[in-house]
């Protein structure tokens, strides 16, 4: 276990510092003086010039930049934004708790729906409610989510008037951020109607990045009870005459489970790839939106901070998944 | 699909020793596989209708891509109150025919997933098969460098690579076909390394065969299947990314027909003119899920293994 834990944080490290150096030269790639960037069409002395290239360090050389800047994320210093002139650590985890917040919702639905839709085709093989689930599920696996969004707008929004079309909550209600999380602070502040506000705003953004991974939960979760199903084991829980719902249950979705739960721990990617969509479409106040702001208003800095703390994230939660994987099955252990 | 395990996997172990007699009973094999997937025969119908409007683009579509009607600004589909003829499909904010745009975008849609598969493709299974033949540091380093990029989100990737190379169809291009070529390169490497301990490259190597012969000749041809499925699934990942960056105006740019650009210039009248915003997300979902289709008939007749049951 140990030798396997080493193994894989050794493959942790080396992927950390690569990710590392590919958001540090992103900056140093990109057409043209990071500094007259930052100037923007002003332009400047030659002496201020010299002075923020000091200050920033480009004035040093490459490694000893690059050596600054890893010493820099590990202290929790991701530079400063051209735009906002605030440390990009601090915007980046004022924005956080709301892709958080969507994200888990996103992971909820999909699962609760996900799971259920794949056991039931999985147990009715071949059968009219396999073929319309997974067709359904193909369908939502090919979905535009960007299209998807705005078809919901329409519908709901529009047509029917039952959601908002953007924000986290409506500007009536006011209170402190507490924990970032809208469902938990609306509640905390007691205003009435204030959490059903916020869930109202939640409902099309969790359905649009739900979307996808719902889709390929009920396509893994299918195709690992198949497998199961066909097991001697689940062939004599059968003929021992035990209810079929607790032989497809517990027997079979037990065992099942297992690689439906890496497949969720591996669409934190996925997730977070559509946040950058989906936050955009509903001016969710996320971090996926703030990159795309960034990128548009050339806010470099930020974009680069984006990029690794994204990245790191990923990273890190793949980590666990493997970790965990391999403390429930042993298997993985040897390899 | 249906279960014909235990049965495909003679012609391909024998492909290497008896090469003419086998090849044309392979595809044979292929279709009468692929045959029995309705779905995947529904989806290549529909792709390789796609690729006819896109190929006629210029002879179907009733106007230019670009011309402006001005008196006919945000005009409804025919069959909608208001809507004529003229303009089947309507007409987008600034009167230019929603069919035509449509039609003409689907050279975009396919012109970016053929780019984007070759380039990918080619230079994912050239480092795969470095990497499967030469082990040690060279391959170490090839597949680090390809978890760091597969750590990064793909569309994320792309669009910082976009912010560098600077918005257009060509960059989306490029930065989408980096960010999907990791894939090629761990299907290479993981078929090679299988293929590699088997007996004909032993007895092509002791007859002599050099290096590149084993890799391009001997190996190769043996590990395509899970190659080609990923090309038709990197196909359509390549056309939702590509929309998805023209989406968010990090593609291609205005007044360029692509399904992307056109959503993105409709949002602003979601609420007033359905058809601006229905008519291209439903070109890219069909687009998609035709070939979604058909990678997985691919993946059921070329590779028992993958099978979904």
């Amino acid at each position: 276990m140990i030798a396997f834990l080493l193994r894989r944080f050794g493959t942790f490290i080396p992927t950390f510092i690569g990710v590392s150096i590919v958001s540090f030269l992103f900056i140093r790639l990109l057409p043209g003086d990071p500094i007259m960037l930052m100037a923007g069409e002003r332009g400047m002395s030659d002496e201020r010039y010299a002075q923020l290239a000091a200050q920033f360090g480009y004035d040093q050389p490459l490694w000893s930049q690059y050596f600054d800047y890893v010493v820099g994320i590990v202290q929790g210093d991701l530079g400063t934004s051209f735009k906002t002139k605030r440390p990009v650590w601090d915007e980046f985890f004022a924005l956080f708790p709301a892709t958080l917040e969507l994200s888990l919702c996103a992971i909820v639905f999909s699962v609760a729906i996900g799971i259920p839709a794949g056991i039931v085709a999985a147990v009715n093989r071949g059968k009219w409610p396999d073929q319309a689930l997974m067709s359904t599920a193909l369908v939502g696996y090919s979905m535009p989510i960007f299209w998807w969004a705005l078809l919901l707008i329409i519908l709901f929004s529009g047509m029917l008037g039952w959601t908002p079309v953007s924000g986290r909550i409506d500007l009536l209600y006011y209170f402190p951020n507490g924990t970032g999380f809208m469902l938990i602070d609306s509640l905390q502040s007691g205003q009435a109607g204030a959490f059903g506000s916020a869930v109202r705003h939640l409902i099309l953004p969790t359905i649009v990045l739900g979307t996808i991974p719902l889709a390929v939960i009920a396509r893994q979760t299918r195709s690992a009870m198949l497998e199961v199903l066909s097991e001697d084991y689940v062939r004599t829980a059968r003929a021992k005459g035990l209810h079929p719902f607790r032989v497809n249950g517990l027997h079979a979705l037990r065992n099942a489970m297992i690689p439906v739960i890496t497949v969720i721990g591996l669409s934190v990617g996925t997730l977070l790839a559509g946040a950058i969509l989906t936050e955009t479409i509903f001016s969710w106040p996320g971090i996926g939106k703030w990159m795309v702001e960034s990128i548009q208003s050339r806010d470099y800095t930020s974009v680069q901070g984006g990029l690794m703390m994204i990245a790191l994230i990923v990273m890190i939660v793949n980590l666990v998944v493997d970790v965990l994987y391999g403390v429930i099955n042993p298997k993985i252990r040897k390899r | 699909m249906s279960s014909v395990d235990g049965y495909s996997a003679d012609s391909a172990d024998g492909a290497g020793n008896v090469a003419s007699v086998a090849r044309p009973g392979r595809f044979r094999e292929f279709w009468s596989y692929f045959r029995e997937n309705r779905g995947a025969v529904a989806g290549l119908a529909v792709f390789l209708l796609f690729v006819l409007v896109a190929m006629f683009a210029d002879v179907l579509a009733p106007h230019s891509p670009t011309e402006q009607f001005r008196a006919n600004l945000l005009q409804p589909p025919a069959w909608q109150s208001g809507g004529t003829s003229e303009f089947l499909l309507g007409t987008d904010a600034v009167g230019r025919d929603m069919l035509s745009r449509l039609i003409h975008g689907s050279r975009y849609s396919f012109f970016i997933g053929v780019i984007v598969v070759v380039i990918a493709a080619t230079s994912g299974i050239l480092l795969g098969l470095i990497a499967g033949f030469s082990r040690g540091w060279v391959d170490t380093l090839i597949m680090r460098l390809m978890d760091i990029l597969l750590a990064f989100p793909s569309l994320l990737l792309a669009l910082v690579m976009v912010a560098i190379l600077g918005p257009s169809l060509i960059n989306a291009m490029i930065a989408i076909a980096i960010v999907l070529q990791p894939h090629y390169v761990r299907l290479t490497r993981a078929a090679v390394l299988g293929e590699r301990a088997k007996e004909y490259v032993t007895s092509a190597q002791v007859v002599g065969a050099g290096p590149l012969r084993l890799m391009f000749v001997t190996v190769l041809p043996n590990c395509l299947a899970p190659l080609i499925v990923q090309a038709a699934l990197s196909f359509s990942t390549a056309i939702l990314d590509a929309a998805a960056l023209g989406f968010l105006g990090l593609g291609a740019q205005p007044p360029t027909p692509e399904w992307g650009t056109m959503l993105a210039d409709s949002r602003e009248f979601v609420l007033r003119a359905w058809w601006v915003v229905t008519f291209p997300g439903l070109a890219i979902l069909v687009n998609v899920l035709a070939i979604n289709l058909m990678g997985d008939g691919l993946r059921d007749a070329l590779d028992p293994k993958l099978k979904r049951s």
